[in-house]
Formats: structure tokens, C-alpha cells, sequence
């Protein structure tokens, strides 16, 4: 059947070069942190990972509505895929995170307003996951999914926004605390080095993105094939 | 039947009917409202065990209790009053009648609202006696009324969507917390502002972010409500 286009082989190839490309740079060409040392390094794929989870988001939430006014499968496929990767790596990005914040804040976790956005809108996509699988009807589905993904879209910014106004009337309760993120000042390697990481990411974002709606579009032909069959 | 004939708008007409409806089915069976106020005492009364709601630290835990107790209690109702519908082929007479959809989840979001305050309204005085404190202000009156229309408008909307999958019940809950964590951060934190004589400087963030909430989703709701009754 339908191969792999030229294109998505070349983009993947590019993917990796640019990622092994990015861990040189954060490794030998950006200067150690003065502070922080070694353990500064996490943040370039720290936010390259968040900010692969917030363009999945947006993409997500754009396939979402694109689908609710067309009506064509291929948006939902698109708008599944982008919820599945951005759930990874969000996933990976709080990980990586806490990571981060033990040696400096002193502790995995704190309730700060980007930490906790982003664990909310890990729920929700987890309340996604679940909602479509409680569903049978291919359509109807689709639709719930994204009248979800929507609301979802919504509510983030607000739920972000009020737990910022939380924490700047709630005193901090570690030192520093949701400033110490911003505290450290960048060089100018260190600021090249996070915009190669976060290019890195958006290359390797589109790869998988390409990959798991081809995949939906190849499962769904094989879901028509059986139909075929079975009539 | 609609009592007053003179209502010149046909929606405002099936509004009033679906919320009229409603409020007899209540007042005959007791059902709904029943249940919730049952289970909304239970919590409390669990939560006296599970936290000792000392006399020191009541009027800073009050409103935390309160709000965990008006959340859980409202899905029951919203999964109650939306199974209803749609268990005796109630949902499809109303999407047959010659109003708009829009009409329909107005009259839901408005009877599900008057059950979740009636329960209120019952539960409060209640905590009120049992623990010693003024809830009869005002203020938190108006934080109880903001709070419920936000979590209502968005519950109504995906209680709509809970019913029509295979996990129904269990669904609910699933996909509303995530979505009104900015209500509940909000109504909670207005809420102690009142309890605890805060200035309003303080309070008034949490109203606007109701305010703005409440807004918003009544808005999405309105748009979307289509997309979850077609077919």
C-alpha cells in the first residue's frame, strides 16, 4: 500500500541529526552555570519539552475546532495525535523539571503557577484519553473530543492565571520560589543554545506528528477493510 | 404547561418549561435533591473526622470543606438530572420540539442551578449551627451564587456529554474537576476572604476571575452545546 513518503524519511533523519546536534551544544558548547553547575543543563530540554506540550496544545485545540466546523476525520486524527505527543512530552517536561528543582529549590515540587498548569492540563488530557475511550461511535467521538479539547483550551489560560494571582497574594514558602527560574541571567551561548533545543524540538514535534496521523490514517483504512470483510 | 402566555420570546418559553418541568419531576419525586443532601452532610461529617475541625482553625478550613462538599454533591445531581433525560428517551423528545438547542441547556443549567443552591442553601445553615461560624454574609452569598453558575454552566455541558458514553457516571467527575480547578481556587479563596474579614483589595481578584469564568464558559457552552445533542 501507501509507503512512506521520501520526505518524512528525510524530515526523521534531520530530526535526529538536529537532536544529537542540540545534546552537543548543551554539553559543550553552553557554559556551566555559575550556581546551579551541572544541573542547569536540564533546563534546555526542560523547556524544550514544555514547549513541545504547548504547541501540541494549541494544535490540539486548532484541529478540535477545524474538525467541529468540517466534519472531516482527518482533523480528529490530527487533533488525537497532537494531544497523545503533547501529553508525553509534558510528561517529561514536569519529570524533568522536578529534577531541576530538587538541588535548586530544595525540593521536587512546589505549587507554582507554571508546575501546577502544567500538571492540570496533564489531567485533562488524561480525562480525554478516557472520554474517547467510553465512546464506539466514530463520530460521535470525534466530536466530544473536541468540544473537550476546546474547553480544555479555554480553561487552561484561566486556570493559570488564577493561580498566578494565588501565589503573588499567597506568601512564598520557600525561598526564591517561582522567581528563582528567572533568576539566573543568560549569556548569549546559553540563550543559542536554548533557541537551537527549542527549534530541535519543533522539528522533531512535526516528525511525530506526521508519523502518528499517518498512522491514523493507515488505522482507519484497515478499520474500512474489515468492514469490507465482515459485510 | 408555561403559565404565562404573554412571553413573547419562544425560547425564554422553552427555557421556563424545561426548568418548570424539572422543579415539579423534583418536587414529586425528591430524588435528586434528596440524595445530594444526604450525601453533602455525610461529607461534612466525614470531613469533621478526617481534618477535626478545631475551633481555631475552622473559619481558615470552612470554605475549603464547604466548596470539596458542593463539588462532589453537584455531580451527583448533574449525573442524575442528564440520566434522567436520557434513560427514558426523554432527551430525544426535547431535541424533537421545534426550539433551539440552545434553549435546552439554559433550561438544564437553570434547574440543575436552583437544585445545587436549594442544597446550599439547606446545607450551609446546617454547617452554620454545627460548627459555630457566620456563613450569612452577603459576600460569601455572592461568591456561592458566582462559584455554582461557573461550575453548573461548564458541569451541565459535560454531564451532557457524560451520558451519552459507556462510562457515564464515572465520567463526570473525570472531565469536570480538571476544568473548574479556576472556580474552585477562586470561590475558595473568595470565599475565606469573606470568612475571614479580609479587605477587599484582597477579594476582588477572585471575584473578577469568577466573574470572567462564569462569562466566558456560559458563552462556550452556548456555542457548543449543538455539537453534543446533534444526531
Amino acid at each position: 500500500m501507501n509507503r512512506q513518503p521520501k520526505a518524512l524519511i528525510y524530515l526523521t533523519i534531520l530530526s535526529v541529526i538536529l537532536f544529537l546536534g542540540a545534546l552537543a551544544m548543551v554539553f559543550l558548547y553552553a557554559p556551566l552555570e555559575v550556581v546551579m553547575n551541572y544541573v542547569q543543563k536540564v533546563f534546555y530540554f526542560h523547556i524544550s519539552n514544555a514547549w513541545v506540550g504547548m504547541l501540541g496544545f494549541v494544535a490540539a485545540a486548532v484541529a478540535g475546532v477545524i474538525y467541529l466546523i468540517t466534519r472531516e476525520l482527518k482533523w480528529d486524527i490530527v487533533e488525537m495525535a497532537a494531544v497523545e505527543i503533547s501529553t508525553v512530552f509534558f510528561l517529561i517536561a514536569i519529570i524533568s523539571g522536578s529534577i531541576w528543582a530538587k538541588p535548586t529549590w530544595g525540593t521536587y515540587w512546589l505549587w507554582d503557577a507554571r508546575l501546577t498548569t502544567a500538571t492540570i492540563l496533564e489531567m485533562i488530557y488524561l480525562s480525554y484519553f478516557l472520554l474517547r475511550q467510553g465512546i464506539e461511535d466514530q463520530e460521535r467521538r470525534a466530536r466530544f473530543g473536541a468540544v473537550y479539547t476546546l474547553i480544555g483550551a479555554v480553561s487552561v489560560p484561566v486556570t493559570f492565571l488564577s493561580i498566578r494571582i494565588w501565589q503573588t497574594i499567597h506568601p512564598v514558602v520557600i525561598g526564591g520560589g517561582s522567581s528563582a527560574q528567572d533568576s539566573f541571567g543568560m549569556t548569549s551561548p546559553m540563550l543559542l543554545t536554548m533557541l537551537f533545543c527549542l527549534f530541535t524540538f519543533s522539528v522533531i514535534f512535526a516528525t511525530l506528528l506526521w508519523y502518528r496521523v499517518r498512522l491514523g490514517n493507515l488505522a482507519e483504512q484497515v478499520e474500512q477493510l474489515k468492514q469490507k470483510i465482515t459485510q | 404547561m408555561e403559565k404565562n402566555p404573554k412571553v413573547a420570546n419562544p425560547n425564554l418559553k422553552a427555557i421556563g418549561a424545561i426548568v418548570w418541568k424539572d422543579l415539579v419531576a423534583e418536587l414529586r419525586s425528591r430524588e435528586l435533591i434528596s440524595a445530594m443532601l444526604v450525601f453533602s452532610l455525610l461529607v461534612i461529617l466525614i470531613f469533621n473526622f478526617a481534618i477535626e475541625l478545631q475551633p481555631n482553625l475552622r473559619a481558615a478550613i470552612t470554605p475549603g470543606v464547604l466548596w470539596v462538599t458542593f463539588a462532589f454533591a453537584g455531580t451527583l445531581g448533574l449525573n442524575r438530572s442528564m440520566a434522567v433525560e436520557k434513560d427514558r428517551g426523554c432527551l430525544d423528545g426535547l431535541l424533537l420540539a421545534p426550539v433551539d438547542r440552545s434553549a435546552i441547556y439554559f433550561g438544564k443549567a437553570l434547574s440543575n442551578l436552583a437544585f445545587m443552591l436549594i442544597v446550599i442553601m439547606i446545607v450551609l445553615p446546617v454547617y452554620s449551627v454545627l460548627y459555630n461560624i457566620n456563613t450569612f454574609q452577603p459576600g460569601l452569598l455572592l461568591v456561592i451564587l458566582l462559584g455554582s453558575i461557573g461550575y453548573i454552566a461548564v458541569g451541565t455541558l459535560l454531564s451532557s456529554m457524560a451520558v451519552q458514553t459507556r462510562t457515564r457516571d464515572v465520567l463526570l467527575p473525570v472531565l469536570l474537576f480538571p476544568v473548574i480547578v479556576p472556580v474552585l481556587l477562586a470561590a475558595v479563596k473568595a470565599s475565606s476572604g469573606f470568612l475571614l474579614n479580609l479587605p477587599m483589595n484582597e477579594i476582588w481578584p477572585w471575584i473578577n476571575i469568577l466573574i470572567a469564568y462564569d462569562v466566558i464558559f456560559i458563552a462556550i457552552a452556548f456555542m457548543v452545546f449543538d455539537f453534543i445533542v446533534e444526531e
